[in-house]
């Protein structure tokens, strides 16, 4: 299977990236780790007149923990997070979800920002950041801008992002507490999409109460879903198994799977509400751990 | 378009368009069909090489992406005519049945033990995750690349000259 041809370059600074993006607009693609972009290029489903190569930018390879955020750029390999003591140190979900997404072929290549981009109903990494409240950093020429993950995906494989923007870098901010999270997926093998991903964050209060929750579902619609009536279900609650549960049929009703190969909607609904009472206790203990 | 990309520790240039696969490029322009090309989809892992020391899958990359950079493909393993010791371990372990995952198998199990070189099962397991085979059931393909750590610890415990040694620098070159 073979791309169609097209024009490429490999700019070797941001601000020539931009440029080009700028002048060429929709017809230019950018590509980082290629792991979706290539793939779909191959089947002809994306036929891009031309192709910005940014793996040669300097400076986007960060992993970062100051200034009250985690801030990962976009040249950051999955595989770099699974190996970052940084990322372990700072926040469960990311570190939890990182060794989840594809493969390890794939992890060495693909990126953060990029997968984030694609915006695949499918991805893990969207609801990581719904569930931690991550933004993503979006820059033109004239400037960037920073969107919050919740407001970041508009649709099925479409974002905000305009033709001649770049994703430079997603951060998730910092927590005020103790605070735990933790990825929790089914898959049929190693490499497959998700059967159904669950994003969970909490932050626990001076009073041992559920000051914020994330709850973030993948594979269940026709983008990563927010599950936001069952986070509110759960702040000023105390972390107990009824508020799990509660949070756990809340987060249920918000999924709208499909049935397919990979199972029932009613299985998958059911899978959501344990994994999300799973992924609350989880969060709890580690949490409790990190203030004692 | 001009690529120059260090293949097995020889400098190869080439013009070619930039929707030629890695792959491709691999098997059809320089010869090397060692590394093969299996689903072409992103999913069966066959067709991995190494791209400055780590697995990757080679038909879900542009040749011109590597301008500049390091190829090992299953070739390169072999030293002065010597087999490596991973090499070896699925030849001992009988690591393969009709050889097609093979040379990808055999560059992960390389790349892994560079990186840790005393895995353990789970360990071996994870790394090959990515790589389908659909003869062995991965038994015999473990306990290939388990030989290969135990005979890479014996060797490098002999100072100089040892076929490991050799081995290393010219991954790492």
């Amino acid at each position: 299977m073979y791309p169609a041809g097209f024009d490429y370059t490999a700019p070797s600074t941001v601000d020539e990236t931009l440029a080009i993006l700028a002048q060429r607009g929709e017809d230019a693609k950018v590509l980082a780790g290629g792991q979706s972009l290539i793939p779909l290029m191959k089947l002809r489903f994306a036929q891009p007149p031309m192709i910005v190569d940014i793996n040669r930018l300097p400076g986007l390879d960060f992993i970062d923990a100051s200034n009250g955020y985690l801030r990962v750029g976009a040249l950051v390999r999955h595989n770099d997070v699974v190996a970052s003591d940084v990322v372990r140190r700072t926040n469960h979900t990311v570190a939890h979800a990182a060794p989840w997404v594809s493969d390890p072929l794939v992890r060495n290549l693909g990126t953060v920002c990029g997968s984030l981009a694609h915006a695949d109903p499918q991805g893990d990494w969207a609801s990581v950041m719904l569930a931690c409240n991550g933004e993503v950093v979006a820059s033109k020429s004239s400037g960037e801008r920073v969107i919050p993950m919740a407001e970041f995906i508009t649709g099925v494989f479409t974002t905000q992002l305009e033709p001649d923007e770049l994703v430079t870098e997603v951060r998730v901010p910092k927590y005020d507490g103790p605070s735990g999270g933790t990825y929790l997926k089914l898959e049929r093998k190693v490499g497959d999409y998700a059967t159904v991903g669950v994003a969970i964050h909490l932050t626990l209060g001076s009073d041992r109460r559920i000051a914020q929750a994330g709850i973030g579902l993948t594979a269940v619609g026709s983008t990563n879903i927010k599950a936001v009536d069952a986070e509110q279900s759960l702040v000023g609650a105390e972390p107990t198994a009824e508020a799990f549960a509660e949070a756990g049929r809340r987060a249920a009703l918000a999924a709208d799977p499909r049935d397919d190969v990979r199972g029932s909607a009613d299985y998958k609904r059911h899978v959501v509400d344990v994994f999300v009472q799973r992924g609350l206790a989880t969060a709890t203990e580690l949490a409790t751990a990190s203030a004692a | 378009m001009e690529i120059s990309v260090t293949v097995n520790g020889t400098v190869h240039s080439s013009e070619i368009e930039p929707r030629v696969l890695l792959a491709d490029y691999l098997r059809r322009i320089l010869g090397l069909t060692g590394t093969h090309i299996g689903c072409d989809t992103t999913s069966c892992g066959v067709c991995t090489v190494l791209l400055d020391g780590k697995p990757i899958k080679s038909c879900t990359v542009f040749a011109v992406q590597a301008d500049g950079r390091s190829i090992t493909t299953v070739e390169g393993l072999k030293q002065d005519g010597a087999l490596t010791a991973v090499q070896r371990g699925f030849k001992q372990e009988h690591g393969l049945q009709c050889g097609f995952c093979t040379p990808a198998m055999m560059l992960v199990g390389t790349a892994l033990l560079e990186t840790n070189a005393d895995p353990s099962e789970d360990e071996i397991r994870w790394a090959i995750s990515g790589n389908l085979c659909r003869c062995t059931g991965y038994m015999n393909i473990v306990k290939a690349i388990q030989w290969a750590a135990k005979e890479r610890k014996t060797e490098v415990t002999i100072p100089e000259q040892t076929v490991s040694v050799v081995e290393t620098a010219e991954v790492n070159a």
